[in-house]
């Protein structure tokens, strides 16, 4: 489905050349919900925006359904760890989940029916007519990812999208995530710097070395399919995946303060 | 608190307009050249009575709003072009600081020599002085753009045209906003200049009349009115700019959920 290969990427300027990711493979299959985790600093965002079309990258390439990426695709919506900068504040809920599908060749009485079904997914049925800023901020991550869901994608890209909301809103918006992904089949690709995070949410935790990032691990999550954060949380499967993850990220900054520096690019 | 701020404000007007009427009287100042208060508010009257008096307004008002539809229009036109086609900002930038510090005034001899004492001419004076004012403040609020936003539109496949509409124009708005409120002060005062100077039809070539007839009163009311005209332009503005705005951080004030 989604297919990265031998991604690197590069950023050059002012006589500086920083190496952010270095030789990236990985896939993730149709219908799958992928974690990425890795140390912070470590090009997790770099990489996400490749994957969407939205920086090129170096060298390598990204194909989802068998074509390359360069550009946005179609069949892919991206949901930002900014949200209260990701929404437009000129435009009212409704509006700002629907003026994607306007992009796209749709007749009016559909789009209604996409972004009325997407906000009731995500709770927020009502919220329709309200500005994002009169929402609270876990509602506006709401919003934006009822956009994505309208959009109607076959890859959901999501950039660290709890990392600004309180612990509690955090864990409903992952069971909210769990539950979108049960329900309409979408294939996920979720970044996030929080193991746990990684652990509940993922069927697969790709780990990530510090930078320049390669992929240090891929584990197979085998906890059941039904989770929740009372249960889960403290099942011992769950302790063991996320003891194993944790010390692949502590390895991975250790490595990267010793060995790296051999191969440091040069300067200049 | 605002009908104690109203008030306050009404009681300052009155004694303004008391002293007005006072210093004269009082001899303190030739009555000749200063006149109270009353005899202004009476020449007003009798100024407003009169055919004429209109018609020169309605000239003032023609040269303004033409001059301001056009200095706006082609300020956020050639400011949005400048901003979205690559390298043009930094090739023009130059350009742009060499002409904005032109005084308008100082293009009256050209504006006469070029259409003397026609409508055109306050026009040019006009247009030249408020186009820059939106122009740089378009060029502003153009690069005022949040990058998550721009990618968000941009992950979501809007191309060039929906994204000028739909991200760059409604953040640029709040600064093309203030552009036009500052030009369409500066258009007033441009056009009564030109009216006053060229002697284009319009309030100023009337105050220019008055003056030179030595209608003392008169030359006065019409100044009020001028100043009048600068105030209801301020109040409109404004009042646009709050409705176009009401999504705006400045207008619509701290939202608790």
């Amino acid at each position: 489905m989604l297919d990265v290969r031998g991604l690197k990427k590069v950023y050059e300027g002012s006589g500086r050349r920083i190496e952010a990711v270095r030789d990236l493979t990985f896939t993730v299959g149709a219908g799958e919900l992928v974690c990425l985790v890795g140390p912070s600093g470590c090009g997790k965002t770099t990489l996400l925006k490749c994957v969407g079309g939205l920086l090129a990258p170096t060298a390598g390439e990204v194909s989802l359904s068998g074509r390359k990426v360069d550009g946005p695709p179609p069949g892919m919506a991206f949901v930002f760890q900014e949200y209260g900068r990701s929404l437009f504040p000129w435009m009212r809920v409704g509006d700002n989940v629907e003026l994607p599908l306007r992009q796209k060749d749709l007749s009016r009485a559909r789009r209604r029916e996409l972004v009325g079904d997407a906000l009731a997914s995500v709770g927020l049925a009502d919220a329709a007519g309200a500005y994002p800023w009169q929402l609270s901020g876990g509602m506006q991550q709401r919003v934006a990812i009822a956009r994505a869901l309208a959009y109607e994608p076959e890859v959901l890209l999501m950039d660290e999208p709890f990392a600004a909301v309180d612990a509690q809103t955090r864990a409903d918006l992952e069971d909210l995530v769990r539950r979108l992904w049960r329900e309409r089949g979408i294939t996920i690709l979720f970044v996030t710097h929080d193991i746990d995070e990684a652990v509940y949410l993922g069927e697969r935790v790709i780990v990530l070395s510090a930078s320049p990032t390669v992929v240090r691990e891929q584990l197979r999550v085998d906890l059941p399919a039904e989770r929740d954060q009372v249960h889960t949380r403290v099942a011992p499967r769950f302790a063991e995946l996320r003891t194993r993850v944790y010390e692949q990220i502590q390895a991975a900054k250790r490595g990267a303060a010793t060995p790296a520096k051999a191969d440091m690019p040069p300067s200049g | 608190m605002r009908g104690v701020n109203a008030a306050l404000g009404a009681a300052g007007l009155a004694g303004f307009l008391a002293l007005g009427e006072a210093v004269p009287r009082l001899g303190l100042v030739e009555e000749d050249y200063f006149p109270p208060t009353s005899r202004i508010a009476d020449a007003l009257g009798t100024e407003i009575t009169d055919p004429a008096f209109w018609t020169a307004l309605g000239d003032t008002l023609t040269g303004w709003a033409l001059g301001l539809a056009i200095a706006v229009g082609a300020g956020i036109v050639i400011g949005v072009v400048l901003s979205v086609v690559p390298y043009l900002r930094e090739a023009t930038a130059s350009t742009i600081e060499f002409l904005r510090p032109i005084p308008s005034v100082a293009l009256i001899p050209l504006a006469v020599l070029l259409y003397g004492t026609e409508l055109r001419s306050v026009l040019l004076l006009v247009v030249y002085a408020s186009f820059w004012q939106v122009l740089i403040q378009v060029l502003y609020g153009v690069r005022d753009v949040d990058p998550v936003a721009e990618e968000t539109a941009r992950s979501y496949g809007l191309g060039t045209w929906a994204r000028i509409r739909h991200v760059l124009w409604p953040t640029a708005l709040p600064y093309v906003m203030t552009g036009v409120r500052l030009a369409a002060a500066v258009a007033l005062i441009l056009a009564i200049t030109a009216e006053l100077v060229i002697g284009a039809p319009g309030l100023g070539a009337r105050i220019a009349v008055a003056q030179t007839s030595q209608a003392v009163p008169e030359m006065y009311a019409l100044i009020v009115v001028a100043g009048l005209l600068g105030l209801l332009i301020n109040v409109g503005a404004r009042s646009v700019e709050r409705r176009a705005l009401a999504w705006h951080q400045s207008v619509r004030g701290e939202v608790t959920v």
